[in-house]
């Protein structure tokens, strides 16, 4: 049987799922703020103690680590629209953007030793 | 045959709507936060580890080159957050006429700076 490709090269909205996935990072990231400014204001004093604590629970440590995670693909996406706009060299683009990658893979690595050390 | 038309690029020259401005502003600010995403990463680290990171936390807190730097960084994250959210709002097709634009665009760069200086005075002052 014949396969039949269906890609096109322009105007196929390859860019919705960039686009869907901006917004849905954005609101998790919107979301987490609140959910973090709402714990410290019920916290009753803001000292080192109570700050460790608070990131020790699972309830604050998994939100804060889809938060984190939400920010470096919003700072993919975007940080990718950055380099497709202003540079136009090819191995140059291409350089930035693995740099890019690899530092927010290092960053999620990081993220997790932060959060699960405690 | 080339296409001979005006390219009048002099950004010095070309006054740029209110709108523009917060569509510029959020593009430069979501850059500053990747930009300065290890510096975040790195406090945060410190200000959770031990007590005497802890100490260090706060001490790096008391530079004032690094107030200013975060002061700089928590406007770009309130710009950006509501920036984005205004970007969200005319997805869902509100606000997308002239008035309601402008006035939106007001509203964004207002309130960011307004909660920039009072988290700003409350968190590192």
């Amino acid at each position: 049987m014949v396969r039949k490709h269906n890609r096109i090269v322009v105007g196929a909205h390859y860019g919705l799922r960039d686009w869907v996935v901006q917004r849905v990072t954005g609101v998790i990231v919107a979301a987490y703020t609140v959910f973090l400014l709402v714990v410290l204001a019920l916290q009753p004093a803001l000292d080192f103690i109570t700050w460790r604590s608070v990131f020790t629970h699972t309830w604050m440590r998994v939100p804060t680590f889809l938060c984190l995670l939400a920010i470096y693909f919003h700072a993919w996406v975007g940080m990718r629209d950055i380099l497709m706009d202003y540079i136009k060299p090819t191995t140059l683009r291409l350089c930035l953007m693995v740099t890019v990658v690899v530092a927010l893979v290092a960053y999620t690595v990081w993220t997790v030793q932060i959060l699960w050390s405690l | 045959m080339e296409k001979i038309r005006p390219k009048y690029l002099n950004l010095f020259a070309i006054r740029l709507p209110l709108p523009g401005w917060v569509s510029i502003l959020h593009r430069v600010s979501g850059f500053a936060l990747f930009l300065f995403l290890p510096l975040l990463l790195w406090l945060l680290d410190n200000s959770l580890h031990s007590r005497s990171s802890f100490m260090r936390f706060q001490e790096m807190l008391a530079n004032p080159l690094m107030k200013l730097v975060l002061l700089g960084l928590l406007w770009a994250f309130l710009h950006h957050l509501f920036a984005g959210l205004r970007y969200i709002g005319m997805d869902l097709h509100w606000g997308v006429d002239l008035a309601k634009t402008r006035a939106t665009s007001t509203a964004v760069l207002v309130v960011s700076l307004a909660l920039t200086a009072l988290l700003g005075a409350k968190l590192l002052w």
